[in-house]
Formats: C-alpha cells, structure tokens, sequence
C-alpha cells in the first residue's frame, strides 16, 4: 500500500493493523508507488514474485521467481482445506448502529441478520414498496423458521460466507474439499455448498467428479471457485485472465432481473460461457466491465453459482438475496427424491 | 432502455446569481446537463439569470432566456416555448423550489409539462424535515430526536424537553440560512425567533444536538430500473456542528470500517428508494458517534449538489451529465464511462489518492461580523487539493488557498488562547491545530478539544514531526532522503524555504540538484485498472509520471483558483472561453485550476486538465512539463497576474500583454505618470507608507479622499475617508497587518458617474466591446453597482472622449487581448480612476448583451490573431470600432450575502462586497432595471407606501423623485428632516418617528408591513444606528431598501415600465438577432 496508518481510530479497535498482521505473520509492503505497479500488472498481466527484505540481489530473486510455478495448472484448493470436518454456528457480527441500516436494505438483504429482533424486519416489510422490484422483500421473520442442513465444501472457504449462511438460518457443516459426494450424501443435507478457493479449477478433478455426482441429487450453490468447479462438471472449460478481477467496485448484471450489482471480486480464472451446453445451462450474470461470465444456473435441476463474493466483506452487499435464493431452491426441492 | 421518446424539448432552469451556500458549481451541472442531453437530440431552453454563467452562452443551448427566476417569467417562457418537460435538479434549491412553485400553482398542468429528474412528491420528502424524518423511519433508520415548530411558544416548551445544546433549522433555506446552535433557553429564545423569520413557510425544526459526532455524505446515483450506485464517500475533518460548505472534507472516507461503510451505503440505498427519486444523483449526510457507532441519517439533497459537484471532480464520474442522461430514461448500464471508454457508468469509482476540500471565507469584508463558523454557511468558495496520501492533499490544500501572506499565530499564545482557537471553530482553526501540535499539547488533548477524529489529527501530527525534522538540518546538510520526504509530506518549497530560512528559489535549485521532482498521476475512475482517456492530472511526489505529453502546440490557461468576492465565475467564464476558442483553433487546450466548482475544471472543457494550487512552484511544474507555446495569465483575475512576472523570470513565455505592461497600470505612480504624459485627467493621488505622509498627502489632495491598499481586486479594504483622522487609522493599521506595500491616496470624486469599459486590443487595433454606465455613483465599488449597457444619460462629447482616452490608452500599454478601464466622469470631465490590461469581471455580461463572445476573441488575439481577420459586428464611433448594442438595454445588478452576515451594516462603499450578478434585459432601462432587481431578489413594488430619508445634501435634490413616486401613485412618508425638505417643494408626504423619536416608529412600520419601498442615503461618513436599524429590517422583511439617490430614480423608472408593460420574456438568441423586443403582455393577461 502507499501509507500505512499506524494509528487505529475506531470504537470497536482492539489493536492496529501492524499489530494483527505481526501476529499473522503476514508481510505488508509500504511507501511504494502502487499505482505504477497496478498499471504494471495491467499492461504484463498477473506476475509471481518473491518478497524479500534480506538484500538478496535482484538477479536472484527474479531467477526464484520465474522457478515459481504458474498459478494455471496448479491446485491448491486441497492444501488449504481443513483436515476434519467441523460445524459453524457463528453468525454475522452485529453492530451497534447495523441495526437499522440492516433493516433498510431492500435489493440485498432479505431478512434481519438477527431473528431474534423480528421488529426490524417488519420495518422492511412495510417499507416494501420500493423492494418489491426483487422479488425478495416482505417475506415475514419467523421465530422458529424452518431450517436448512448445509454441507459445504471447504476449498479455502470465507468465514463470512459461513456467518451469512448460519444468518439464514442454515446449520452448517464443513467438509475436507476431497470428501466424496457419498460421504456428503450420507449426511442428508438440504443442500450444499461449493466455497471459493485459490489456484486454478480444472486440477481439482476430485471436486469436479464430486459435482457431477451430486447433481440433481441436492441443490447446490457455488461461489467463485465454486462456481467454476461447476462450470467444469457441467462440460464447459475455464481459462485464465490476463489480471484477473479484484475489489470491491465490479459491476454485474442479472440477466434475469435485468438489475445491476456491485461486487466484490477476487479471482483470476473464469468460466468460458461458450463452452457450456447451453442445453442445460442458463447464464444468469455477466461482468459489465469486460462482459466475462459471472454466474449460471441449469435449466433442469438444482444448481446455481456466481463467479463473484455475494457474502462480501467487505464489500457491499447488493448480492445478499442469492443466499435467499439458495433457501428457496433447497424449499423446492424439498421433498424430491 | 434507450431514451424517452415522449419527450423532445427540455427547459433547464439555472440557479441565479453566486450567492453563499449556491455558488457556481450549479453552473458546471448545468452546463453537463445542457450538453448531455444535446448530445441525445433533444432540444433545450434554458433559463438564468445569472449572465457570467457559460451555461447562459448563446452557443450552449438554442434557446437561452437570461431571464429572473420567479414564476411568472418562466411561465411566460413556458408559455413562449412549450417544452414537454422541465429538469429541476441542476439548478440548486433555487432551480427546485422554482420548479415545486411551478408545479403547485398548476402551470406546468397547463401547459403539459412534465416534471422530470424527480418528482414533486420526492422533493417535499427530501425537501421537508418532519416527511424525511418520518420516511426514515419507516425503514427503520435512526434520525436525531426532534420537533417542528411554528411558533416560539412551543418552540421553547418542546427544546426544554429535547436538552440543551440543540439545533435549530429553518424549513426550506439555502445554505442554512436562519440555522444555529442554542446552547441555553436565552439563546434559543433569540435564535428561534430569527429561524422561523427565515423560514418561507415559517416553519422550523428543533433537534436533538449532534455536536461532535462524526459527518459523513454519500453521493449515489439510481436509475429507473433502480439500479444504486455510490460515487463517493467524503467524511468531514470538521466534526458535525459545522455546516458541511463550511467544513473542511475529505474523499474518500478516511476513519470508517469497511462494516460501518457498507451498512451506511445499504442505508442510502434504502433512503433514496424510501424518498422515491427515481433517477439522478442525491447527497446523503449522516453523523456517527465516535464511541458507540450510533449511525443517524442528518438530511439528503434530491438533486445535484455542492457536494455532488466535489464528488464529480474528485473522482471523475460526472454525476450532472448522467443524472440528465437518467432522467431521459437512460439507465446506469447503458451509458458509457468517458474516461475509460470501455466500461459503464454502473460502477463505483475507486480512488487512490486523498482528496481534501478547504472552504475559502472572507470575514474581513463583512466588518463586525461574526467569525465563528456553525450551521449557516458563510464560506463564499472552496478550493480542492489532490494528493496521494492525506498529508499530501492537506498541503496542498492549504496552499491553493493564497492567502495574502502566510499565516502566522501572534507572538505571544497563552495555553488559554491556544484552548479557545482550538474550541472554537474559525476560518483559521486548521493553522491552530499545527501550532498546538508543533507548541507540544498531545494529539489526544487536541483531539479532546476539537472533537475531530484522532485519526486526522494524527495525520496533522505526522506533518508536523516532518517539519521539526527538516528544522533541525539546513538545507545545505538536509539528507536527500529527508529532502523527499518532506516533498513526499506535501512541503511546498515555500514552507521550506520558511524553514530552512531561505528562499524558495534555492529550494528549487536544490530540489533539481537532488533531482525531486513531482510527477502527474492521473484521476481515472479506476485507481488504474483500465487505461484511461481523459488527461486529469495531479501533481505528487512518486515514481511513475502518467502526464504523457504529445508534440501538439499548447497553450496553459492559469485560471482563478477559489471564488472570493471580487474574483468569481466571471474570470471562470473567460478561462472556459480561452480554452474553447483556441481548442477551436487547433491548439491543445492545458487548464491549471484548484477550483471545484467551476466548469474550467471540468475533465472536457479543455484537452489536458491539472487539478493543482496556483502558486509558482505548482504552475511551473505544469509547464515544465507540458513545455508549451505561452500560457495565457489574463483570464484568471489576480490570482495569475501575481505569478505573471516570476513565471516570465522563470522562463515562461506568457501570451498577450506583457507582464511589464500589467505592472505599469498596476504600479500607480507610474501609471500616473504615463497619464499625465498623454495629458489624460486622473483623481489627484499619491502613495504614503507611513501615516504621517499619508494625512499630508491627504491635505494636499483634498478631502474626501479614497484611501486603499495596492495590488487588490475586489476593492479589498478600500475605504472613503472624510476626515484626515480616518486616514491615519488607515495607514497605521495596514503598517500593522505587516504589509510592506504602499497605501493608495486617491482624490475621491463626489457625485460623479462612473463607467466602465471594456476594450479589445491587438497590439494595434482596437474596439471597444461595451460602455457600461454605473446606476450607483462613483464611490460605491464598480462590482456592487448597478450598471447599464448602452449608458444612457452620457452625452455625446463625453462618450467621445471615452472612446479616444480608451483607444490611445490600450495602445500606449501594447494591450494584447482585454483591457478594461474605469472612468469618473465628474462637470462633463472624464477621469480615468483605473486601467487593468487583462478581462474584467463585465466581460462575460458584456458578451451576452451584445453577442459577441469578447474573452474568446481576446484568446484568439493572444495567439496571434490580429482583429481584422476576425469577423466581428462592428461600427465606427467618433473614429474607434465598437461592437454595437442594439435597440434594448441590459441591466447588470449585483447580489448580496447580507444576510448570512447579522449585524452587518449594508451600506454600499468602495470595499466591495457582493458574490454575484444578475441581468435584466427589455425595451426600456426601466423595465430592464425593474427585472435586474427582480432577478436580484428585489421585488420593486407597483404601489403602495415610499418611506423616504435622506441625507443633508440629497434633501435638495429629492422633489423629483419623490414627485415622480407620487404620480405613481405611491403613498409618501418621510422621517421629519426630509418630509420637511419634500413639504417645502410640494410634495405631499406624512412624518414617521426615527427609532428613537418614539413609537410606532419607522422599523416597526417595515416589521408590519405597512412599508413597500426605503429610500434612506446615508448620512456622510457615520453610519447612525437608525439608518442601520432600518437597513436591516428591510433585509429580513426584504423589503426593497435603495441607498442612492440615482439607483432610486432607476427605481421608479423600473416601476412605471411594471405598470406599464408586466412580463416579457426574450430568448437571447433573438436579441442578438436583431429580433424587435415585444413588450411585456399586459399583468392581466
């Protein structure tokens, strides 16, 4: 970053940022002309590097760099996931004053992130006039709504896909990205869900062959490499972009509503939508910078997945409704064999 | 969606003259609007009354109405030119509240045409306190606690209950008019009062304080299909309790959480659906507690704003130009991001860089004024500074500003002191927060006392710690590292030279040594993710230049950096107008400016933008890289003049007259010289630097004399002096304000009539754009009188004169380009009072009255065009070309911030004091003067009762007019003096008590309304508190109040032609045409 704030000024600080990511033992590169290395990677595309801080001669340093392997053909979904099976049961953090900015939300959020404060949701329900153009709003909170058994598939999953979920009132479990789909089936989920992840989709075959079995069987919903992951086990291909899509600021339309989002992105890969069988897939979002795919569903059976962070943070939160979304494809299917 | 095709004609309304809290960044969304939806094909009517506008360029729009903003002359033009729909949200609170009059009377039903941009329903909403309240929360969004009252009596009862402080805002005010902060029952008692005196309706909102919080404004956009986005985030330095035009801000947001951030984004969201503005651009403001995050929405603004027009410049997404796009039907989606080309407008931009806004107040002008700054706007304009980090942007802001001399705190600051600068908010609270820190109070504790975020004054802290840092080496052993980084901190050479005591040209010649130089980052929307079009370049100190310069021949144009009183819009005016003629011409158009607000900074008026301080080293930064043909130093008034000999110093070749020809006319005494070599009569004059040569100076002139200080514009502390007491005060006290520059000893001329001209030269040729006759006479500044365009009571052998002094004057200063002369004309004498070799501030009221763009012809001669190859609508008049003016009259009348400024006496003078102008244009000088004051915000009565006082030497001269006012058929009444005067001549008048004769007495005749026109000339050189008393209850009853005997017989011409003629209305277009005006439809039609 060009400055880095020493200083931590916010009610809810506990420490600063040098202090966190001490403790992570994450680097942080400073006092640097960033926007010339943005407009670098814009012009050369995404490069490997090294961080050094040791004077290793430069020479050396771009030799182990191009050693590097390239992130195309590389998997590293499996490295990150966890090793057990576990269950989430935290929701979103709250807020002093999210309460009723939450509440105000109409296009994204559907339902309060607390259930148990319904009167705020009732605010949205009687302002619903204006939130009405999404289908979504004026459902009722329901104290003892029904809820959904979650299964997701840990390929370097968010936490904060986790919290949104357990928002919606999911009991979530999360399993190892190479559990079978046998294995989850055993489980008897309503539904499952396939995480984002790092490095390139077409390797982690062991996922692909995962969702191939799964589909049709439980609904399903995907998110960033989630997404391509299916992508791939409905027969289309992914192929790398030349610096890929990262921050807060993308926009997305949905072709179905015709409606215009903003999102939060980070991904290098993309799924080519002319290599789907268009047969079975429906495309449902498109990136309107550079008209790349960002979302599909299948025509038949219950699977959808966007290539960006509906659950960003941060990020804004104009794509909430697709977890909502989720829900009502795993009401419909309930029942079904 | 593709565009309405419902619709094809649009009339746009403007937002009148540059007044405090309504500037011209109403004229930059305007004009984007104007040309946004040209460029759809629509076609569009245009009215304002405001000339110095470039929206109001007959070029602009095929239908322009130069017109005043009240119903019944935009009905006329309605009714003249049947548009299909109207947009109301460019034009400010003024082009709103006209648009909601318009619909509520049923003109706009009765003509079918539909409101567009937003609808009446959503303005009321936003517009009115308790509906927007309570639309918030019905979405479950928290506001402050509060009431609306339309009464004192339960006013108080109800504030008792909400706790002290508390807030009180007038219903729909500009700027804040009438608002303020109580902090016991006494006070609020006082400022409620004035609140609902403010209040068009009466009306007004008491509520809960939040003093101290955090202020935030979010500008955001949706379209139809109700796509929302954010432009941008600016979070205020100065915490809530200041009004935001008053504040320092910043964008993006710099002390909020990504969590805090997006949950107030869902909410403005949910407030512009809940409000129902369906398409185009709105500011929301919201206040957080620092300690508990209790967000509450404080107001929202349905329409393009001040802030909107920041938000635009500092990001680049031009919120104006799409919102008029939205309200034809486009959608986000569909309308293309000009600087990247390749994306949509649907999207946020992101930034990499730190913008600081810093308002620009001038209390001197308004002496005995309050200097505290609160919830009533009193700044008169803005500069904006771009860096890449806080530090750097806070710099550079803080220099854009130009102030005289740089700041300095007295010598001696007391620990009391320092805490009572620190506590109380004043234009100079920024330099407070360096010296406290610098002096060693802990930024906890100034934090503590400022209420700002400890984030920022960290920041201030950091600035600081660089500077002590430099303090401690000189500049022969500073390090280059530190040398950096205090370039890198935002140090201008200046600021370093003050350090390392030195000047700042070693700094410079140090700086090369050392090679730190800055480099151009450009505003792209996208923090560089994609490449951008659009050259809109900043300055830092970095790695990477992305200036990217071609071989085309260029040319800089310095513009004019904040507006202040006495440099505004016009000199915008005339910069655009540089840049347009010689784009047109085929150079490469380079605009240095700082200005937020204006259409020069604006990313397409001209091919290459820099968005940076106009001070010597950050202009020659600009040129050295941009290496062009000249740069042209005319159009900005003072604020380039000043650079106009170091920059030639510095190698730059300057355009047009030449930079000694500017300083002869400025330098007095050698001016004076050249003028008694050309045997040209000026006021006897002299310079004295010390009081005791300044009083015998003054003996030797005679009294009265006009005493002021060199090298000013605007006529800054400019006084008449009657006395030789006056004179002294005077002189010591510019010795004491540390000016080294001689004070000005003029012989001030009684009773003459001032006039204005201004003049084309090439170096050979000359003409003559205009001859303006001044209605106020000479003594009350040029920029606060009245004047008329053709003069109308000049005879002929004197406008001879004129013509022969101005033409051998500009070419005695080898003029090149604009000159403007002010001439005294005094027993048929013609005085020369002042030369300024460059454009003046009538330029643009010139141009519209006569069509002839006079700043893009002067561009052009700079360049080197010569008059005669220029096609120009010119007649010979005693041997000098003239531009002609035809059969009608335009009336130029100036606009005043009185009442942002309580307590203020209004009296005209030499200092002036206005912020901006208006033109009335008819048939008859009368007419045309009656819609000047209109347009100005004075209403001339057609009937009704004349209160008359006047001073010893008007009482001879006043039977005229009073018998004029009589066959009016006005009621007279007089204080004793005068009705005394008026009796002996016959005229029939009744005598009222003065304040202190005894009750009811004159002021609470105006409070009953019982008075429909003051004519009150001040008695000499006191100001009585009677004069003033009425003076300012005519100003809060507005009440017409005319302090000159020859504005007053303007007056009553003005209110025969309204009993005569009623409205008319005529495009600009037509009148430089030639077309005959028509008289106004009769009042009953």
């Amino acid at each position: 970053m060009r400055e880095f704030s020493q200083l931590a000024s916010n009610y809810r600080s506990t420490e600063t940022a040098q202090n966190y990511l001490e403790r992570h033992g994450i680097p942080v590169i400073w006092d640097l002309d960033t926007r010339a290395l943005v407009r670098h990677l814009r012009t050369v595309g995404a490069l490997r590097g090294v961080v050094c801080t040791d004077g290793t001669p430069a020479a050396k340093l771009i030799k182990e760099a191009r050693a590097l392997p390239t992130m195309a053909g590389l998997e590293l979904a499996s490295r990150v996931s966890c090793d057990q099976s576990y269950e989430w049961a935290r929701g979103s953090v709250e807020l002093a004053a999210a309460a009723g900015a939450a509440a105000g939300t109409s296009g994204g959020l559907t339902r309060a992130y607390r259930a148990d404060q319904p009167s705020l949701f009732t605010a949205v329900s009687a302002g619903a006039t204006h939130s009405a153009s999404s289908g979504q709003a004026g459902r009722s909170p329901d104290a003892d709504a029904r809820r959904f058994s979650v299964v997701a598939y840990d390929f370097g999953i968010k936490q904060n896909i986790l919290r949104v979920l357990v928002d919606h009132h999911c009991d979530v479990r999360v399993v190892p990205a190479k559990t079978s789909a046998e294995d989850v089936l055993a489980l008897k989920p309503d539904g499952v869900f396939l995480s984002n992840g790092p490095g390139d989709p077409e390797p982690a075959t062991f996922a692909i062959e995962s969702i191939r079995k799964l589909l049709g069987r439980v609904p399903m919903f995907g998110i960033c490499l989630g997404h391509q992951l299916c992508g791939l086990a409905l027969g289309g291909r992914t192929y790398k972009l030349k610096f890929g899509h990262h921050g807060s600021n993308h926009p997305v339309k949905n072709l179905l509503t015709e409606k215009v989002e903003i999102t939060a992105q980070n991904h290098g890969f993309v799924v080519d939508p002319e290599s789907l069988p268009s047969s079975d897939v429906e495309i449902t979002h498109v990136n309107l910078n550079d008209h790349t795919n960002e979302g599909m569903r299948h025509r038949t059976l219950p699977l959808f997945s966007v290539q960006y962070h509906p659950e960003a943070s941060p990020g804004p939160h104009d794509s909430r409704y697709l977890f909502q979304e989720f829900l009502d494809l795993m009401m419909t299917q309930e029942g079904r064999p | 969606m593709p565009k309405r095709t419902d619709i094809h004609k649009i009339l746009i309304i403007g937002s009148g003259p540059i007044v405090i809290g309504q500037a011209c960044e109403f004229d930059y969304s305007g004009t984007q609007a104007c040309k946004a939806l040209r460029a759809e094909g629509y076609e569009v009517v245009l009215v304002n009354s405001n000339p110095a506008t470039i929206m109001t360029d007959p070029d602009l729009a095929p239908r322009t109405y130069i017109e005043p903003l009240r119903a019944e002359y935009v009905e006329q033009i309605i009714k003249q030119e049947r548009p299909d729909a109207v947009l109301p949200t460019v034009g400010g609170q003024t082009g709103l509240n006209l648009a909601v009059e318009l619909a509520e009377a049923g003109i706009l039903e009765k003509y079918g045409v539909k409101l567009i941009g937003a609808s009446l329903q959503s303005i009321k909403i936003a517009e009115d306190r308790l509906l927007f309240k309570d639309a918030c929360r019905r979405i479950g969004l928290d506001v402050p606690n509060s009431a609306v009252v339309n009464n004192a009596k339960d006013a108080i009862l109800l504030a008792d209950e909400l706790g002290y402080p508390i807030v009180i805002r007038p219903s729909f005010t500009l700027g804040g008019t009438g608002g303020s902060i109580a902090y016991n029952r006494e006070e609020f008692t006082d400022a409620i009062a004035r609140a609902l005196d403010a209040s068009p309706v009466h009306e007004a909102l008491i509520e809960e304080s939040v003093l101290g919080w955090k202020e935030f404004e979010l500008e955001v956009m949706r379209d139809h299909r109700d796509n929302f986005v954010v432009i941008c985030s600016i979070e205020n330095f100065d915490p809530m309790g200041i009004h935001t035009g008053d504040s320092i801000t910043v964008a993006p947001a710099q002390t909020l959480t990504d969590k805090e951030y997006q949950i107030m984004r869902d909410a403005a969201a949910a407030v512009i659906r809940e409000v129902g503005v369906e398409t185009g651009g709105s500011n929301i403001q919201f206040a957080v507690h620092p300690e508990t995050g209790r967000m509450i929405v404080i107001e929202m603004n349905p329409r393009v704003s001040r802030s909107s027009a920041l938000a635009s410049k500092a990001t680049g997404f031009p919120i104006a130009k799409i919102a008029a796009k939205l309200a034809v039907g486009f959608t986000l989606d569909e309308i293309p991001n000009d600087i990247t080309q390749k994306t949509p407008s649907c999207f946020e931009p992101s930034i990499d860089y730190v913008v600081a806004k810093i308002p620009k107040w001038q209390f001197e002008k308004f002496p005995g004024s309050d200097s505290t700054l609160g919830t009533q706007m009193k700044s008169v304009g803005e500069v904006m500074a771009i860096g890449r980090t806080f530090k750097e942007a806070m710099q550079k802001g803080i220099r854009a500003l130009e102030p005289h001399t740089p700041w300095r705190p007295p010598a001696e600051v007391t620990p009391a002191l320092l805490r009572e600068k620190l506590t109380t908010p004043r234009p100079d609270r920024i330099h407070w927060l360096f010296v406290a820190l610098e002096s060693g109070l802990s930024p906890a504790e100034v934090c503590s006392l400022t209420k700002m975020d400890p984030w920022f004054i960290q920041q201030i802290e950091e600035i600081v710690a660089v500077g002590k840092r430099a303090a401690g080496v000189t500049l022969e052993t500073a390090p280059r590292e530190l040398f950096w980084e205090a370039k890198r901190t935002g140090f201008s050479d200046e600021q370093l030279a003050r350090i390392w005591q030195t000047t700042p040209a070693a700094i410079r010649n140090a700086r090369a040594k050392h090679k730190i130089a800055p480099v151009f980052k450009r505003v792209d929307t996208c923090a560089a993710e994609f490449e951008s079009y659009t050259p809109y370049l900043y300055s830092t100190y970095e790695e990477e230049d992305e200036a990217d310069v071609d071989a085309r021949p260029k040319i800089v144009i310095l513009g004019s950096g904040p507006n202040r009183i006495g440099q505004g819009i016009e000199f915008d005016y005339c910069c655009c107008h540089a840049s347009f003629a010689l784009k047109e011409d085929g150079y490469e158009t380079v605009m240095v400016n700082c200005n937020p607000e204006t259409v020069s900074t604006d990313y397409d008026t001209s091919d290459r933008l820099y968005f940076e301080p106009l001070t010597l080293e950050d202009v020659l930064a600009v040129v050295e890289r941009e290496k062009p043909r000249g740069v042209i130093v005319q159009f900005g008034g003072q604020t380039p003049l000043n650079l106009a000999i170091e920059l030639k110093r510095n190698g730059v070749p300057i355009l047009g007259t030449t930079p000694e020809s500017i300083d002869l006319a400025e330098d007095r005494r050698r001016f004076g010289r050249l003028l008694v070599e050309m045997g040209i009569p000026q006021p006897r004059n002299g310079t004295a630097l010390v009081p005791e040569e300044a009083v015998r100076l003054a003996g030797e002139i005679g009294l009265p004399v006009l005493v002021r200080p060199s090298y000013v514009l605007g006529g800054r502390a400019m006084v008449i002096a009657y006395d030789a007491e006056t004179v002294r005060n005077y002189v010591a006290q510019a010795a004491l304000m540390g000016s080294a520059r001689p004070v000005l000893i003029d012989q001030f001329l009684e009773d003459a009539t001032e006039v204005d001209v201004d003049a084309l030269c090439d170096g050979e040729t000359v003409v003559i754009g205009g001859i303006m006759e001044h209605i106020e006479e000479a003594g009350i500044h040029s920029g606060d009188s009245s004047c008329v365009l053709p003069a109308v009571s000049l005879k002929p052998e004197v406008l001879k004169v004129i013509r022969e002094y101005t033409q051998r004057l500009a070419k005695a200063l080898n003029v090149v380009g604009l000159m403007n002369v002010q001439y005294a004309i005094q027993h048929d004498t013609v005085y020369v009072l002042e030369v300024n070799p460059r454009a003046s501030r009538t330029v643009p009221y010139v141009s519209k009255a006569t069509g002839v763009p006079l700043a893009k012809v002067a561009a052009r001669l700079m360049a080197g065009k010569k008059l005669s190859e220029m096609d120009l609508p010119l007649a010979q008049a005693n041997g000098v070309a003239e531009i002609p003016i035809r059969e009608y009259f335009a009336v130029k009348s100036p606009v005043f911030p009185f009442n942002k400024f309580r307590g203020v006496d209004t009296i005209l003078g030499p200092e002036m004091r206005s912020t901006g102008e208006v033109m009335g244009v008819a048939a008859s000088f009368g007419e045309a003067f009656a819609k000047a004051q209109l347009a100005a915000g004075i209403r001339l009565p057609r009937s009704g009762t004349a209160f008359i006082s006047v001073n010893e030497r008007d009482k001879r001269t006043i039977a005229p007019l009073a018998k004029e006012l009589e066959s009016l058929g006005f009621t007279l009444i007089a204080t004793r003096g005068t009705a005394a005067a008026l009796r002996a001549a016959g005229v029939a008048v009744e005598p009222v008590f003065k304040v202190n004769e005894g009750r009811p007495n004159i002021v609470d005749l105006v409070k009953t309304g019982k008075v429909d026109l003051i004519i009150n000339t001040p008695l000499g050189r006191e100001s009585f508190f009677d004069e003033k008393a009425i003076r300012s209850a005519a100003i809060r009853y507005n009440i017409p109040c005319i302090t000159t005997l020859s504005a007053a017989h303007a007056a009553a011409q003005g209110i025969r032609a309204l009993q005569r003629h009623g409205v008319s209305v005529t495009a600009l277009q037509d009148l430089h045409a030639g077309k005959p005006i028509t008289s106004g439809a009769s009042a009953s039609d």
